[in-house]
């Protein structure tokens, strides 16, 4: 390496830190109204959250089960129905949502390359026929091709769910603005290097919304799973609407609705933390 | 000139797929260390393809590129392009990145230490007219536009290239932020001697900024390439002089010092002389005004021969007219021609350091000046073509 000749500053005699007059357009950082709502909207979403699980307990804890039905008192069991397919709906949700990244961003990643850009058009087709084929139906071909159970239904989820994370992530790398790759290739970074480096970390905001809208598509969708088998709180719905049992049904659909609405404040927290600095 | 140029394009064409009309057409050039070469030319000419195809940013169809002698056009171009700073008219900062992550960004890649590194960045802030202090932890967007492009300057400088690409750097920038940025630059350019190909469409900002300009035609075809003050003394066909404009040779001007020109004696008188003496030698020059100096030698005022009447010496408070600025030597006749306009008399003085009257430049003088570039540059190029 050859040594660095030292460089006296090139505006002598003025101190650098003074404040330069002809150029005075420092942009100061303001909040928008949209920012201010996000910002503290993050704090405000969990108390609402745990006052509709308290209102839920509470209404859990004046139902008289000792005297109901047995059908209801069943299905109402903490321990043996409603924890199991709580967590049963969250597992298959969150299996799905990593298939989704798993499958999506790279997909994203590789359509958006210039090689294989001619062919995006297409593959967002099929992507949207997936989304758009009513949810019944994808189940039913799931469980032709892939037998009831678990893991079909995880993968049924997945193909539901496909588009946004994969709409985003190539909307995200086509939002990145061409100078930064000129500026970026020009000083000699591979293309990896610009991926992963300039292209991937400004995309992260508008990767992780899909993954967000795939996420809560998820757990909705994976009320509907216990037609093939899937479990989840979607049994509980079900013996309620079909028994005529209001509190069942009721109980099962608002800790549906407690689910989502956690996960979905999770994914707005990670949005906003996980979002580069300066951008 | 060193017998070898720092980048030699030879015979370097590019011509997009599915277009028979090549962007560039087998261009040769050179371009000799620490030098700026500024490409201009008008919209669509191809100086930006030019410039993109020593970086290899874009491939050329043919021809070989050469830097420092050596063929560079089969190497890699990642690689290649790290010994090649480059600025673009967008900049390009990274915005999720501090400043100094972005000025970092080819010494990381060339693996230096850390510590280097650091003292890299803080080093060229510095140069480039930032405070580190202040700006070294901050992101782009808390940048103007003019801080903007020095970081981007100092990003390009970043693992000390001896070669640099510039495409309209000051592009889009704001006229008064430009013009010093320009000068800020050029200072710089006489520290670090660097070799820089420089685009722009502006002929001004070729005129100031070039040491050679080429000024570039359809196809990227070389029209003219030289010197600023001898494309301006004698643009070689009408497409230079159309693209140069008018007012060519007054900017001419720019090149050529008070120092360079032959002074004749020009009347004067102290104030402590009689205003006979005066009279006297306006009769025996000729000539209209006459510089009136104070004890010190300095011009004071201009006179004329009505002045001089009736005058007393060391009485000539308020005669005749003011004389404005006066020109020191290494002035341009530029100025000279600007304070001449001023001027009562048409003319103006030079002055030594001591603001002692050395003599009076005139319009004459200009036009004498212009007239021998003028003849020179085509001496220049005539003997070009004997050759």
């Amino acid at each position: 390496m050859t040594e660095i000749p030292v460089i006296t500053s090139f505006r002598e005699g003025i101190s650098t830190s003074e404040p330069d007059p002809l150029d005075p357009q420092e942009p100061r950082v303001r909040m928008t109204m949209a920012e201010r709502v996000n910002r503290y909207g993050l704090f405000v979403a969990p108390f609402l959250i745990g006052l509709i699980a308290l209102g839920l307990y509470l209404y859990y804890q004046s139902l008289d089960l000792e005297n109901a039905v047995i059908q209801q008192r069943n299905a109402l069991d903490w321990d043996t129905r409603l924890l199991p397919q709580a967590q049963q709906q969250i597992i298959i949700a969150a299996w799905s949502t990593l298939l989704v990244i798993a499958v999506a961003v790279p997909l994203g990643i590789l359509l958006t390359r210039p090689l294989l850009r001619r062919i995006s058009p297409a593959v967002l087709t099929v992507a949207n026929a997936g989304q758009a084929m009513p949810a019944y139906g994808l189940l039913v071909i799931g469980l032709i091709i892939g037998g009831p159970g678990r893991t079909t239904s995880i993968v049924v989820l997945a193909v539901f769910a496909l588009l946004p994370v994969l709409r985003n992530t190539m909307v995200g790398l086509d939002g990145v603005e061409r100078p930064l790759l000129e500026a970026g290739r020009g000083m000699g970074m591979t293309r990896l290097g610009v991926l992963l480096r300039i292209e991937l970390p400004l995309a992260v905001p508008v990767i992780i919304a899909g993954i967000r809208t795939a996420m809560i598509i998820n757990i909705g969708m994976a009320t509907l799973v216990f037609l093939i088998g899937g479990g989840a709180l979607g049994v509980t719905i079900n013996s309620g609407l079909k028994n005529q049992q209001e509190p069942v049904y009721v109980i099962g659909a608002v800790m549906v609705a407690l689910i989502a609405l956690s996960f979905d404040w999770l994914g707005a927290l990670a949005e906003r933390y996980l979002r580069p600095k300066g951008v | 000139m060193s017998s070898q140029p720092k980048i030699h394009l030879d015979r370097v064409a590019k011509t997009y797929p599915g277009s028979r009309i090549p962007a560039v057409d087998e261009l040769t050039l050179d371009v000799q260390e620490g030098e700026i070469l500024v490409l201009v030319g008008p919209s669509g000419c191809g100086k930006s393809t030019t410039l993109r195809l020593i970086n290899r940013m874009i491939e050329p169809s043919s021809g070989r590129i050469m830097l420092d002698g050596e063929d560079v056009t089969k190497a890699n171009p990642d690689k290649l392009r790290r010994r090649i700073g480059y600025v673009i008219q967008q900049i390009g900062l990274f915005p999720h990145q501090t400043i100094s992550q972005n000025i970092a960004t080819v010494p990381k890649m060339l693996g230096w230490e850390k510590e280097r590194i650091h003292e890299r960045t803080e080093q060229l802030l510095t140069t480039v007219g930032l405070d580190p202090e202040q700006y070294r932890d901050r992101y782009p967007k808390e940048l103007s536009g003019g801080q903007a492009q020095r970081v981007g300057v100092a990003r390009a400088l970043g693992a000390d290239p001896d070669i640099m690409l510039m495409d309209e750097p000051f592009g889009a920038i704001d006229p008064i932020t430009r013009e010093r940025l320009q000068n800020e630059f050029l200072r710089l350019q006489e520290e670090l001697r660097k070799t820089i190909v420089f685009v722009t469409h502006d002929i001004d900002e070729a005129i100031k900024m070039g040491d050679r300009i080429a000024i570039l035609g359809e196809r990227s075809t070389i029209r003219q390439i030289d010197t600023p003050e001898r494309i301006l003394a004698y643009p070689v066909d009408d497409f230079v002089d159309d693209f140069i404009g008018t007012g060519s040779t007054i900017k001419g001007l720019n090149f050529q010092q008070v120092s360079g020109l032959k002074i004749p004696d020009y009347p004067a008188i102290s104030v402590s002389d009689d205003p006979q003496k005066g009279i006297a030698a306006l009769q025996e020059a000729g000539r209209e005004w006459l510089v009136l100096l104070d004890d010190q030698g300095r011009p004071a005022r201009w006179l004329r021969e009505d002045d001089l009447r009736g005058a007393a010496p060391g009485q000539y408070d308020g005669r005749g007219e003011e004389l404005g600025d006066h020109l020191s030597p290494d002035d341009t006749l530029f100025h000279a021609l600007e304070l001449m306009v001023q001027s009562a008399a048409g003319k103006t003085c030079v002055v030594d350091e001591a603001g002692r009257f050395q003599g009076v430049v005139e319009m004459a003088h200009l036009n004498k000046a212009i007239r021998r570039a003028q003849y020179e540059a085509r001496a220049h190029y005539e003997e070009l073509e004997r050759a």
